[in-house]
């Protein structure tokens, strides 16, 4: 028998096993980003030129664990969460299969820990991408491919749940809006760690000696049919929590739930495609295949960000107009909970989601002007605006409403608390300008050294390129403040926060159920189906403040998209 | 717990839209989505590394 436990607070039905398995994975998620933010933080000290922390070999190892570290284990564990709220919690079903959902969990750790132990060892610093011919140590690969598979039957787990609340009718009508875009991050997530076993067990094989040779430009590709997908769940997923959160903030319901839905089935079409734009200046491949897979496709999935970038502030201001926050284009958003990090950590990670990464990303995905920034810093500045202030800031926003319904413990620090996702997001924010600028410089990515000190063939970059990394680092170092408070927040919560419910224990935080007493046998009531919103079709007039925003954003992305070409006529001279 | 639609009842039961029953389908979906990259991506890019004379 299913036995579910109400949060007193939020109406939330819990299925027992779920909820251990959410904590647990969550618990998991947040020891990656300790451990990646520690090795970010030795990072970015190692490129600020004037400090150069680390030797090079250390610089290498920290930077393969620190992408490892953050971009999969953070992200998937705690993506693995996503999944059981949206399945189980958001249904009111119980989880199909807890025992799978723990050879889920039970998988990836110990992947995690292999693969770590593997790049600690010294012999593996072949970067995240660890593209053949490099060589890694064999459980370095082996780590990896243990990681997918526990990834994969968390899939499998989610959908074996979605299957049994249609069988069980635990819910009426279509499955809400949130559990969609987690359906969608789930099935790009099938495509992706399928691509990744094609192309890391024959890796892994290679590594042990039973195969001879891996083709490199083979490798790219297939790697980055997992290597891009895996950054295209982070969308799916996060874009899902921003509904989520303006649905708990402000009871706002999608503006229409078609379009959303319709954005969402654009994802699942096109989005894994652009995994092209990795390969965009590789030799072998036509420039068909290129053209369209980046450019076509990939628009198509840029509509359909931009659609939740529209919907769900649209959304928010549809619902504080109704509250009576009438005055102006912007007093909906002026009179917003900024001091709620749930609320804050959200609509950051949406403004630079779309304002940062989305217009980088767009710049970058076009063939001829990547090649004025291809494999600079600007790459890795643009993906923190997409996975850190995007993804992983949406992900801190939902943790932070958690911690009192999933783990029934008092957050701790709340003036902390409240501050959090500024300095966090704003120390990224200026690592990511500052980073993007040094680019355009020229300043390479995965460069220990940019004096090219011995080097035979050296290179002067210009002070400025000097002095945008050091005042990117500085910004780098802000947001690891930032990051240690989240974690400080978030782990002392669990360990000292004041106890929402007696059994709320130590092992509690950890996994372990509460008191028996908090459970019953009785079937949550039935999820009902999600009122259409008569009158509400979408129309951006309801929303004249989002659609001022989005005016906002087209006009900055059409002047940093003629400045882009502007500077490549001018380097090729033609102008 | 009768806050099912606004609608009256007898819109309900209409037709349910094509496009309805394939985003009610998560399988029909995971389907789709891992034909997509699958072909295009993938097996494309892969025909044109193979298809690569090897160097005499
Ligand atoms: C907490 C603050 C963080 C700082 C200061 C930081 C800093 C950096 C810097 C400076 C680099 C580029 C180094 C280079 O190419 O030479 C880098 C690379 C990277 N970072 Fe971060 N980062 C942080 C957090 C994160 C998070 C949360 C994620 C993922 C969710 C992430 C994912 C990555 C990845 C994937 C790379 C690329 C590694 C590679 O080139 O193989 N970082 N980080
Ligand atoms: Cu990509």
């Amino acid at each position: 028998m299913a036995q579910f436990r109400t949060c007193p607070d939020t109406g939330l039905y819990f299925h027992k096993s779920a909820e251990s398995l959410i904590k647990a994975n969550a618990v998991a998620a947040a020891v990656a980003l300790l451990v990646a933010g520690v090795l970010g933080l030795l990072v970015v000290l190692t490129r600020w030129q004037a400090v150069h922390l680390l030797p090079a070999d250390q610089f290498y190892m920290a930077l393969t664990a620190h992408g490892i570290d953050a971009l999969i284990f953070w992200i998937i564990f705690f993506e693995m969460a996503v999944l059981y709220v949206a399945s189980s919690v958001l249904l009111r079903s119980r989880l199909a299969t807890p025992f799978w959902g723990w050879v889920q969990f039970v998988l990836m750790l110990v992947g995690a820990i292999m693969t770590n132990w593997a790049i600690f060892q010294g012999n593996s610093s072949v970067m995240m991408t660890s593209y053949a011919p490099m060589q890694a140590a064999p459980h370095f690969y082996l780590g990896l491919i243990l990681f997918a598979v526990g990834a994969l039957i968390g899939c499998f787990v989610f959908f074996g749940t979605l299957v049994v609340a249609k069988q069980e009718k635990t819910y009426d009508g279509s499955i809400p809006l949130v559990t969609f875009g987690a359906v969608t991050a789930a099935i790009i997530a099938v495509f992706t760690i399928a691509s990744g076993a094609i192309i890391l067990v024959p890796t892994f094989f290679w590594s042990i000696g039973y195969i001879s040779h891996i083709d490199a430009e083979m490798y790219r590709i297939v790697w980055w049919g997992m290597g891009h997908s895996s950054q295209q769940i982070n969308v799916a997923a996060h874009v899902a929590i921003w509904y989520l959160i303006a649905g708990l903030v402000f009871g706002a319901r999608p503006m229409s739930e078609k379009v959303s839905r319709s954005a969402y089935l654009l994802y699942i079409l096109f989005l894994q495609l652009a995994c092209a734009h990795h390969i965009l200046v590789d030799p072998g491949v036509s420039a068909e295949w290129k053209v369209f897979n980046t450019s076509y496709a990939m628009y198509l999935a840029v509509l359909a960000s931009m659609i939740h970038g529209l919907t769900v502030p649209g959304s928010i201001e549809v619902a504080q107009r109704a509250k009576g926050f009438n005055n102006g284009l912007f007093e909906w958003l002026r009179k917003a909970p900024w001091d709620n990090p749930v609320f804050s950590s959200m609509f950051i990670s949406l403004v630079t989601f779309g304002f940062l990464g989305g217009i980088t990303g767009v710049v970058m995905g076009t063939e001829q002007i990547n090649l004025i920034i291809h494999n600079t810093i600007y790459v890795p500045a643009h993906f923190h605006a997409t996975v850190v202030t995007g993804t992983t800031m949406a992900f801190m926003g939902v943790t932070f409403f958690l911690i009192p319904v999933l783990f029934r413990r008092q957050m701790i620090l709340p003036g902390l608390a409240k501050l959090q996702p500024y300095i966090f997001g704003g120390g990224m924010t200026i690592l990511i300008l500052f980073m993007l600028g040094a680019g355009t410089l020229g300043v390479s990515r995965r460069h220990w050294d940019m004096d090219f000190t011995g080097a035979a063939l050296g290179f002067d970059y210009p002070g400025m390129a000097y002095t945008l990394m050091g005042i990117g680092a500085f910004g780098g170092v802000i947001g690891v403040v930032g990051g240690a408070a989240f974690l400080l927040i978030t782990v002392g919560s669990l360990l000292f926060g004041k106890k929402l419910e007696p059994s709320a224990g130590l092992l509690q935080s950890f996994g372990v159920p509460l008191a028996a007493s908090c459970y019953t046998d009785e079937r949550p009531a039935i999820l009902p189906r999600a009122a259409a919103a008569e009158g509400h079709h979408g129309s951006s007039f309801e929303a004249p403040g989002t659609f001022v925003l989005a005016l906002v954003l087209l006009v900055t992305f059409v002047v940093y998209y003629f400045i882009n070409w502007k500077y490549l006529a001018s380097v090729w001279q033609l102008s | 717990m009768k806050e099912t639609s606004d609608k009256p009842e007898k819109d309900q039961e209409e037709k349910i839209p094509a496009m309805q029953t394939l985003i009610d389908n998560p399988f029909l979906l995971l389907f789709i989505g891992v034909a997509m990259p699958t072909v295009f991506y993938l097996i494309w890019g892969i025909m044109e590394i193979v298809t690569i004379p090897v160097a005499p």
